[in-house]
């Protein structure tokens, strides 16, 4: 069999630590490879090394059959190898054949640029691979998935044959990784080849030929996908068995925690998101909101946490009014809230973990006492924390900047519940995780629901949504339009309630 | 790794001084002048005696607080250029309540001391202020009051502190920081005690970004003003606050002038400089506290020495001002050094 890529046997050391240990991985001609691992596994280390960025301690690197030794992404862009990273590396201003040439300019006779042929060959190659990308396009009026076609073209354009794709569906809507999955198929069937870096099974199961599992930096193995299903890959990735199915109680909601009424609140853009809206939560039981992305779930949080006024309407925790109070008040008053941006918002950082423990609590006792704060508690609160929420750092001083997404979210969840907020609003907190990160976090809301404390969970993943919570609201256009059982409905009736259509049977919840 | 990281901080901006100096060496060499002679005056001028060290003592200590002055605020990520205007407006408060207040030393000297340092937090309040409300710029702001506080001061010393004269009369000595005794350690140079109190500021500096509440609040916002705001700070008013804390430490460095070295304001003609050249010690010394007192030294040797360049050498002062610009720019420009110490410790494996 002729591979195209061979890593074997590669080992991997940093200071302290051993990224990676005797993996092998090889790369078929025209196959989809998924490179399946949990956050921090050392998935994206591998790829660095393919990709030049790191030099590996052991093992060798075999491009088409032939020994290679990559130094950096030049020499990895010249064996035809591609990257399109998580983050995309694209200049806002520029357009969209600017910044694919960018680096690699064609140039005319006189020296100048020649922007028009390179506009031809973009478009040649957008229309070859499906990519319906606009080359006159700038990048800053383009949405997130067409700036990752963009990112795709530039390796295209570079003349890559493998492409590797660091979580490309982590920053995604539903749609988008539709529309992807269906670009992954039409480049391997142009001869291309791809690895596909991901901890989502779902995706795996549908266009990957073969996956190779790693483990804590190890190699596990390589399954043909075919042969396989969701429940073994996913207890291959964390070594133990998953519970896909969030195993609970029934609910026993008690006195009202959250409630609000008719309440409007404006976007940055000064229209009005949330529109009218009610919507009450109990002690003791989780209420998700489902919705397309903006339909003012954003908005409704931030007016709840603070950090945002409302236009009109009120807010009520424990029967106190917390309507445009200072997000400390609100925060006192017993509101814990996960992010949905956790670098924005959630994390400072540039700060240590142990610092980011503290964030809201930093001048309250023992944390600090007459305004200095006190080290050894804030470090001893955070060792605490990291150990009962498995928050997986070299120590509590490291900057969280350092961690992986998954712990750096685990790190603010711990924070959030560790308060023991009456209420907790959980905007997005699985996203971009792993199966055991996500079944872990789901155990913990559970947990807070069954000490009687009111969850909002707000989620675009309708599995999510269904699975955790004990009743769902669907937003649309600003509103609860309707309030339902997780039993009594499915994927396909929330869809129809969310896009707006009125199925019959089901009440609408707060209706005009 | 992360030792590493701290050890490359620290020599980068040794580098940039040795490289600074080389360039300058260079640069005489090739104006025809003879580097090693013209280093020695430059050494001389700043250690050569008891005299000289005393001078570069009291050079060193107004940079020490203007270089915390804008390390400080730079900490929130906020940009103080206003420390030049800072650093007027605390020298004449300090003067004129050395003048116009009748007191003994232990009453008179800390009021004149205090009033350049609300003088300065005052100057430094109106670009906080408009920020943290209004949005403004600082950088805008802070160099229009440089303006108003330059100007209103020659104002006030012409037409209020004196007679239309361009001196005042020196302040009595129970307003004063000069010291006898360190002047005659030091050949009667014009060394006084400013220097412990810069040395405390820069102590103070450290304690309140390191071990407070207000400075973790401070970091938070200069890192990430959305995080801040989520954890339940007060984003405008940590902003008004740390212009006002580098002002404060500003207008100190002109309580340091007018209190220590010189006893009197003078009609100026133009920038006095010493808050600008802060701009450059906060820079050098990382807007870390004692990274700030180390710079300020090297920054008060070279401009002492300086003195001495020309009649111990032939080489003209304006030297020491590009070895400076050089030093600076190697600073400014680390990443050049931080990839070559980089590559020279892979190489070294």
């Amino acid at each position: 069999m002729e591979y195209v890529i061979e890593m074997l046997n590669i080992r991997k050391e940093f200071p302290g630590i051993v990224a990676n240990d005797d993996i092998t991985i090889q790369l078929k001609k025209g196959e989809i490879h998924a490179l399946l691992g949990e956050n921090g596994a050392g998935k994206s280390t591998l790829m660095n090394v393919l990709f030049g960025l790191y030099q590996p301690e052991k093992g060798e690197i075999r491009v088409n059959g032939k020994k290679e030794n990559i130094t950096s992404p030049n020499k990895a862009n010249e064996l035809g190898i591609g990257m399109v990273h998580q983050h995309f590396m694209l200049v806002e201003p520029f357009t969209v054949t600017q910044n694919i040439v960018l680096g690699k300019e064609p140039k005319k006779k006189t020296g100048a640029i020649d922007i028009e042929k390179a506009r031809k060959e973009i478009q040649d190659l957008s229309d070859r691979y499906g990519l319906k990308v606009d080359p006159n396009a700038k990048i800053a009026d383009i949405s997130v998935g067409m700036q990752q076609r963009v990112e795709i073209l530039k390796t295209l354009y570079r003349g890559a044959e493998v492409l590797i794709f660091d979580e490309p569906t982590a920053v995604l809507t539903p749609q988008e990784i539709k529309e992807l999955m269906e670009i992954l198929r039409s480049l391997t069937r142009e001869g291309k080849s791809i690895i596909l870096i991901t901890h989502k099974l779902k995706e795996i199961m549908e266009v990957c030929d073969t996956c190779t599992i790693i483990r804590k930096g190890r190699g596990i193995g390589t399954v043909n996908v075919a042969e396989t299903n969701p429940i073994e890959l996913a207890s291959l990735m964390v070594g133990r068995e998953v519970n896909f199915k969030t195993e609970k109680t029934i609910a026993d909601p008690k006195e009202n925690v959250l409630h609000i009424e008719n309440l409007y609140v404006k976007d940055s853009r000064k229209v009005d998101l949330v529109k009218g809206l009610n919507l009450d939560i109990r002690a003791g039981e989780i209420v998700g909101i489902a919705g397309v992305d903006g339909n003012g779930q954003s908005e409704l949080i931030e007016a709840i946490a603070g950090l945002r006024k409302s236009r009109f309407g009120v807010i009520k925790i424990n029967n106190k009014d917390i309507t445009n109070l200072s997000p400390r008040k609100i925060t006192e008053s017993g509101v814990g809230h996960i992010p949905e941006d956790r670098h924005r918002f959630g994390l400072v950082l540039d700060y240590s973990i142990g610092e980011n423990i503290v964030l809201q609590t930093y001048y309250k006792k023992p944390y600090s006492k007459a305004k200095v704060l006190n080290n050894k508690e804030i470090y001893k609160k955070a060792e605490q924390i990291i150990a009962e929420y498995d928050v997986r750092t070299p120590s509590v001083y490291t900057k969280a900047r350092a961690l992986s997404g998954g712990n750096q979210q685990k790190a603010i969840i711990g924070r959030e519940v560790d308060r023991s907020p009456d209420l907790l609003i959980a905007a997005q907190p699985t996203r971009g995780l792993d199966v055991g990160a996500i079944e872990f976090i789901h155990k913990k809301l559970i947990e807070e629901r069954d000490k009687g404390k009111a969850v909002l969970l707000v989620s675009f993943e309708l599995d999510e949504i269904l699975n955790v919570s004990d009743r769902i609201a669907v937003m649309f256009d600003g509103k609860i339009v309707a309030v339902v059982k997780p039993k009594e409905t499915n994927e396909q009736e929330l869809g129809m309630l969310m896009a707006g259509s009125n199925v019959s049977g089901i009440g609408e919840a707060n209706g005009e | 790794m992360a030792n590493n990281k701290r050890l490359i901080t620290i020599l980068i901006p040794i580098i940039s001084v040795l490289l600074g100096l080389i360039a300058g060496a260079i640069i005489m060499l090739a104006s025809g002048y003879n580097p090693i002679a013209g280093y020695t005056a430059l050494w001389n001028g700043a250690f050569g005696d008891s005299y000289t060290i005393g001078e570069t003592i009291r050079r060193t200590t107004p940079y020490i607080l203007t270089g915390l002055s804008i390390a400080f605020a730079f900490r929130t990520g906020l940009f103080n250029i206003g420390a030049e205007g800072q650093v007027i407006v605390g020298w004449l408060a300090a003067i004129w309540v050395g003048l116009a207040v009748d007191a003994p030393m232990i009453i008179h000297l800390p009021l004149a001391i205090l009033a350049s340092i609300a003088a300065g937090a005052l100057w430094a309040f109106v670009p906080g202020i408009l920020k943290a409300k209004l949005g403004v710029h600082e950088v805008i702001v802070t160099i229009m009051m440089n303006y108003i506080a330059l100007f209103s001061a020659n104002e006030i010393i012409r037409k209020v502190l004196t007679d239309g004269g361009t001196t005042t009369e020196s302040i009595p000595a129970t307003a004063s920081l000069a010291s006898p005794w360190l002047q005659s350690i030091t050949f009667y140079s014009r060394m006084h005690y400013g220097i412990l109190i810069a040395l405390f500021a820069a102590v103070i500096m450290w304690f309140i970004i390191e071990r407070t509440t207000l400075g973790y609040e401070l970091k938070a916002v200069g890192y990430n003003q959305h995080a801040s705001k989520y954890a339940g700070m007060n984003v405008s008013k940590n902003i008004v606050l740390t212009m006002v804390i580098a002002g404060a430490f500003a207008g100190l460095a002109g309580a340091m002038e007018g209190l220590g070295t010189y006893g009197t304001i003078s009609v100026m003609s133009g920038n006095i400089n010493i808050g600008f050249d802060g701009i450059a010690v906060a820079l050098l010394g990382a807007n870390n506290p004692l990274g700030v007192v180390f710079a300020a030294f090297l920054f008060g040797a070279l401009k002492e020495g300086a003195g001495e360049m020309p009649t111990g050498a032939g080489v003209p002062t304006e030297l020491v001002d590009i070895i400076i610009a050089l030093i600076i720019f190697f600073v400014a420009s680390s990443y050049i050094i931080r990839w070559a110490l980089l590559r020279f410790k892979k190489g070294e494996k």
